[in-house]
């Protein structure tokens, strides 16, 4: 999946000037940290530099003379002055640095996030619908990382390019001699580092997409674990996670010898150059070009510039990736929005609400649409049931009642008002909606009942009595107090169903929609829920339903096939008079009875 | 919500195993860890031999100096041939520490990606084998972490920092060694720099370490919150929660934004110490070797010398700190890893075991008491006999034991006392694959594979045929649903079988247990609703399916136990009820009960009339 949708956006012309370009983006967006971090590099460049000519003249006008003509106490004190001085000063560029590069790379992240967070809220379901959890949070964490990543290192990098420029000045112009061996020696290292980056992208990526094979195995072995027990699969299984385990460690091997190779050389490549210095430098020593201060210089110069050159590969190979990862924040900036707020919002009126769907076509993408023209109305206070095969657009018909997806063609009214032009917050409190699959937050079950309602102890209570949930919910460990959710107290499917249930009654909707709100729940439970519901029933009911007993509950069955109303009335009448549904419900009560 | 991150954080530590006392310590863990791992003691010796060989390539520059300044250039004279020759001399060892040190850096790549491989394949062995009680559904992530995650640390610690800390040792004592060589005298404050250098560092590295420990887990808090945000996108756009939402997420990008900004902080006051401590060393050096170098009878080049060798010696106790850190992590865990592979197999499978006939088998269970290793009892004295080919219904509510009994019965888990017997041979006798063929536990999850519908399948008996398979969907009366597929048996079922809906995967599971022909079939019914064309299938697959078999059918649907021979109802872990449908629900108890609303609810027709 991961190497699939990379390659999908793999960014193959330009690839450097777009990573500039993202790079200088970023850096107007929060320009002032990236600034001080430059300033910082560039005081950490000159105090470098300024410490190994301290080092040179504190040799030549200090430790020398200490063994041959003396040398006074101030002297040696001034000496340490100026070490400590440029050590201080190359250390505070360092701190400077490291500080406002992380502040300017953290501040870029957290308006991406922002930014991905915001648009999450304006896209519509479908969009979330379409999307898997996991990439959604891949946006939102990974993505972010990669693309910004290669912002951290830019100051340093900057911080570099004055080191070298001023070491090859001092260089040239203390002596064009050793001058020559510093310019074979560090862009030989620079181009080494270049070459190791470049050929430790193949097996680093393959790695870690086998990696990603290793953990999938993994997780859909052990998921299925109980699978693989009644299957008695178990050495089946491990085989198949060692042959996967076994590529993983090819690749790995792989890597690790190309950097066995690289390694050892980018550590041997500075000392090699420093023997040539001091061989070739002791020459030019006696024939007085340069001085033994000089060499000391040099030697430590050496020291000073070979780290860095190992980043330079580093951050070209960077380049690709964060291209890539803001490629793919793109395509959420850019995804389109389908429900839009209203410009002049007109409230809801009071009182009961119905129903009236005119024309309405929906379709998924570009498939056919699932929703061809449906056209029907609900009385206020009436209770319907939407009945049909499976796949015909049920969830979704609720779905569009309620606003949370617009459809692509006609118009669903609310007590006469279109909801394209309905005030949002006021469309919210009349109507409630319970899914299927009921989410719950990782909160407590009080919370999760009330949620922004603001309601009393007592009405989230009494909503639970209603939905048959508080004689479970009292024997939880912590009563109505017991988190749930993801890391919380599990609860089974028709628990959940429960509690999504009186999380609707709680805000006394005007409009009721149960999208197979009741499927897993037991059927003696449902019973009473049904009950309960029905004698309290001052509010529109929309029922999607199998359960014989719950479409009997309704006052009037709509019956959807092929993208349309088939037939509408009550269930006797469908039963009396249209085939499709008898044969619908009669395959139905078969298969539940059998 | 203040207080999710602390529920959160509970949550997880209890759902970590407890660590046994033989792996509490750092040592025993590496002990043990070695010792499970024999790849990575082999040839451990050479890797060793050559990293402190490596050590000299550091020393080379200062000796290198002090031999040049002292000898090459004595007197303001060039000796060349002393130069030359010592230069040639310093180039050959650092070539010999190259080849050494790709050769050992080669080995033990090797060697490590072999060992994690291989502890990998062990501890994923391992969790296979624990019984279900281990394995609940909390515990998956743990394990999954554990062969994934936890190993990977390890890789760090095989591949660098186990031979950092012999690096960092040797260039210590080589340092120390060759700045006593030069003068004591100058290696004394050198050496007394070190005590504050390792309290600062160790403490500020410490700190940064659990500035990474809170970004780490305000990242999962933001994850968290993006998650709960996006997977109840549809509760939250129905109840009009996007502002109190969108505040949450806000929030958490936020303190994770916070909490890396005191990270940066606390790597900002790092960093610079190496270069702090070397200006101080510097200048105690120029202090003392220019101010009394002669007196102690020290040369020129001996002094320049010390300039370069305490950066090396320094430079050893700043990484120190950072090893450290990363061996910790590494060694936790390895623990982690060490303490499943401690974890016992409960199931213990006979040497010479029974093989068991064909056809369907009687069920015996006598006094049967179960109870998970954390937490009560689940099934207590349970005792029922079930003849060959019976049809057995197991009702009750959930949490009354229906569940754990149907996996005693298949043993993927050995009671705590009484038995099972499986025609007529206690199931512990049994030998694995005789028991696998002949009991049959069909899961209600319908949990399938990442592969296609023939080998989903073909699971059931490994050596079945296309033939055969294709037998086994016409056996259960399903040729036309195979034939509806896509690419009909060769069809993906993707990932935990999600391209199938639920009742097809169901479907599925029923042909899988239909290929292997077992004498017992234990069905845990599924529980979520299936829309009518499937159900009706599924109906006459079962239907099929337990011809000629004992069927124990652990029933969510009281139409399933009004057509079974027998019912048995639990409660709490008992056995209270057991009888046909018609004396249970004229009985006037826990079965009645629910039958009498059940008709209330689902048989108006009938009540009416």
């Amino acid at each position: 999946m991961q190497s699939m949708r990379t390659r999908a956006v793999q960014p193959e012309r330009g690839l450097f000037s777009r990573g500039v370009r993202l790079i200088a983006s970023y850096v107007r967006a929060h320009p002032k940290p990236f600034v001080i971090a430059c300033v910082g590099a560039f005081v950490f460049a000159v105090a470098s530099i300024g410490l190994t000519a301290v080092l040179g003249n504190v040799t030549d006008k200090i430790l020398r003379p200490a063994f041959h003509e003396g040398v006074t106490w101030g002297r040696i004190w001034l000496g340490v002055l100026a070490i400590m001085l440029a050590g201080s000063l190359r250390a505070l560029g360092i701190m400077i640095r490291r500080y406002y590069s992380g502040v300017s790379g953290s501040a870029v992240m957290a308006t991406l996030r922002t930014r991905v967070s915001d648009r999450y809220r304006e896209l519509s379901l479908a969009y979330h619908r379409e999307q898997p959890t996991g990439e959604l949070l891949a946006h939102m964490e990974a993505d972010v990382e990669a693309a910004v990543d290669v912002l951290h290192p830019v100051p340093f990098a900057v911080g570099v390019v004055f080191l070298t420029l001023f070491a090859m000045i001092a260089l040239i112009v203390t002596d064009p001699f050793l001058a020559i061996i510093g310019f074979f020696l560090f862009p030989t290292l620079a181009l080494l580092n270049r070459s190791f980056a470049k050929r430790m992208e193949g097996p680093a990526r393959r790695a870690q997409e086998k990696l990603g094979e290793v953990s999938a195995v993994a997780h859909e072995s052990i998921d299925g674990a109980l699978i693989v027990k009644t299957l008695g699969r178990e050495d089946a299984e491990t085989e198949r996670l060692s042959v996967k385990a076994g590529e993983l460690r090819n690749e790995r091997v792989d890597a690790g010898f190309i950097r066995a190779g690289f390694e050892p050389a980018l550590e041997a490549l500075p000392t090699l150059g420093t023997v040539f210095l001091l061989g070739i430098g002791s020459w030019r020593v006696s024939t007085g070009a340069v001085t033994v201060g000089d060499l000391v210089a040099f030697v430590t110069l050496f020291g000073l510039l070979a780290w860095p050159m190992r980043f330079v590969g580093w951050i070209l190979s960077e380049l690709p990736r964060a291209v890539v990862g803001y490629a793919r924040l793109e395509q959420v900036f850019e995804a389109q929005v389908k429900v839009e707020p209203p410009i002049d919002p007109i409230p809801l009126p009071n009182g009961p609400l119905g129903i009236e769907l005119r024309d309405v076509v929906y379709a998924f993408g570009d498939e056919p649409p699932v929703l061809n023209g449906v056209s029907l109305t609900i009385a206020p206070d009436e209770a319907v049931a939407i009945v049909g095969p499976t796949g015909v657009g049920k969830s979704t018909l609720t779905q569009l009642m309620v606003r949370l997806d617009d459809p692509e063609g006609g118009i669903v009214l609310l007590g006469g008002v279109d909801l394209r032009r309905a005030e949002p917050q006021g469309l919210r409190d009349a109507t409630a909606m319970v899914f299927q699959e009921s989410f719950l937050f990782a909160e407590t079950i009080r919370q999760n009942i009330a949620l922004d309602t603001g309601a009393s102890d007592e009405e989230v209570e009494g909503a639970a009595v209603m939905a048959q949930a508080d004689r479970f919910i009292r024997s939880l460990p912590h009563g109505f107090d017991t988190v749930v959710g993801e890391r919380g107290h599990t609860l089974s499917g028709g628990q959940r169903q429960r509690v999504a249930l009186a999380r609707a009654l709680v805000r006394r909707p005007r409009i009721m929609i149960l999208d197979d709100a009741t499927s897993a729940v037991d059927p003696t439970i449902e019973a009473q829920i049904l009950g309960a519901l029905s004698g309290a029933l001052d509010m529109t009911l929309v029922v999607v339903a199998y359960r014989l007993s719950t479409i009997r509950l309704a006052d009037r069955v709509i019956y959807l096939d092929d993208g349309k109303v088939i037939a509408t009335g009550t269930h006797d009448e469908l039963l009396a008079s249209v085939p499709g549904y008898t044969a619908m419900i009669r395959a139905y009560e078969k298969g539940k009875r059998a | 919500m203040s207080t999710a991150p602390t529920t959160t954080e509970r949550r997880d530590a209890d759902l970590e195993l407890a660590v046994p006392p033989h792996l509490r310590s750092a040592w025993d863990v590496l002990k043990l860890g070695l010792h499970e791992s024999p790849e990575l003691r082999r040839g451990l010796g050479f890797t060793v031999v050559v990293s402190l060989g490596v050590t000299v390539a550091t020393l080379v520059t200062p000796v290198l100096i002090q031999q040049i300044f002292d000898h090459g250039l004595k007197g303001g004279v060039f000796h060349a041939g002393f130069v030359y020759r010592i230069c040639a001399i310093a180039l050959f060892l650092v070539v010999l520490t190259y080849v050494a040190g790709r050769a050992a850096a080669r080995r033990l790549v090797r060697a490590s990606e072999e060992a994690l491989m291989q502890l990998r394949v062990k501890t994923f062995a391992h969790i296979h084998r624990l019984s279900i009680a281990e394995q609940s559904e909390e515990k998956r992530g743990v394990f999954v972490a554990r062969v994934t995650a936890d190993v990977e640390t390890l890789s760090q610690f095989t591949e660098w920092g186990g031979i950092a800390w012999i690096i960092s040792i040797a260039q210590v004592f080589g340092g120390l060694g060759l700045m006593l060589a030069f003068s004591w005298q100058l290696t004394i404050p050198v050496v007394l720099l070190v005590g504050p250098l390792l309290a600062i560092v160790g403490r500020l590295q410490q700190r940064l370490t659990q500035a990474y420990d809170a970004v780490r887990n305000r990242v999962g808090e933001m994850l968290s919150e993006v998650s709960e945000s996006v997977m109840g996108a549809a509760v939250v756009r129905a109840y009009g929660l996007e502002e109190q939402t969108d505040r949450r997420v806000k929030r958490a990008i936020r303190e994770r934004y916070d909490a890396q900004i005191v990270a940066h902080w606390r790597t900002a006051t790092l960093f610079p110490m190496a270069t702090l401590f070397y200006s101080v060393a510097l200048s105690v050096i120029v202090i003392a070797g220019a101010g009394f170098g002669r007196g102690w009878g020290l040369t020129f080049g001996k002094v320049t010398a010390f300039i370069f060798l305490s950066d090396v010696f320094l430079h050893v106790w700043t990484d120190l700190p950072e090893i450290y850190a990363d061996t910790q992590t590494a060694i936790s865990g390895w623990r982690k890893i060490l303490t499943v592979l401690d974890l016992p197999v409960e199931i213990v499978e006979p040497d010479h075991g029974v093989v068991l006939p064909r056809g369907a088998l009687s069920v015996g269970v006598k006094d049967l008491e179960y109870s998970y290793r954390e937490g009560g009892p689940v099934l207590r004295g349970i005792t029922v006999d079930i003849p060959a080919g019976a049809q057995v219904a197991i009702v009750g509510e959930t949490g009354g034991g229906k569940t754990t009994f149907a996996k005693v019965l298949a043993r993927l888990a050995d009671p705590a006392a009484g038995s099972v017997k499986i025609g007529g041979v206690d199931l512990r006798h049994v030998s694995p694959e005789s028991r696998r063929a002949a009991v049959r536990m069909v899961p209600q999850d319908g949990f399938l594979f990442d592969t296609t519908v023939r080998e989903n399948v073909r699971f059931g008996r490994t050596a079945a045929t296309d033939r055969d398979v294709e037998t086994a969907f016409e056996e259960l009366g399903l040729g036309d649903w195979v034939a509806a597929l896509p690419d009909g048996l060769d069809t993906r079922v993707g990932e935990r079988g999600e391209a199938l809906s639920v009742g097809e995967r169901q479907l599925v599971s029923l042909v899988r247990a239909q290929i292997d022909e077992p004498g017992v079939l234990i069905l845990d019914e599924a529980t979520s609703a299936v829309d009518p064309a499937t159900e009706r299938r599924t109906t006459e697959a079962l239907r099929r399916l337990s011809q000629g078999r004992t069927v124990i059918t652990i029933a969510h649907r009281l139409s399933t136990a009004e057509h079974a021979d027998r019912v048995l109802v639990f409660d709490e872990g008992r056995m209270v009820e057991d009888g046909t449908h018609a004396e249970l629900a004229s009985r006037g108890g826990v079965y009645a009960g629910m039958y009498a609303s059940w008709l209330g609810n689902v048989r108006p027709d009938q009540r009416d009339g």
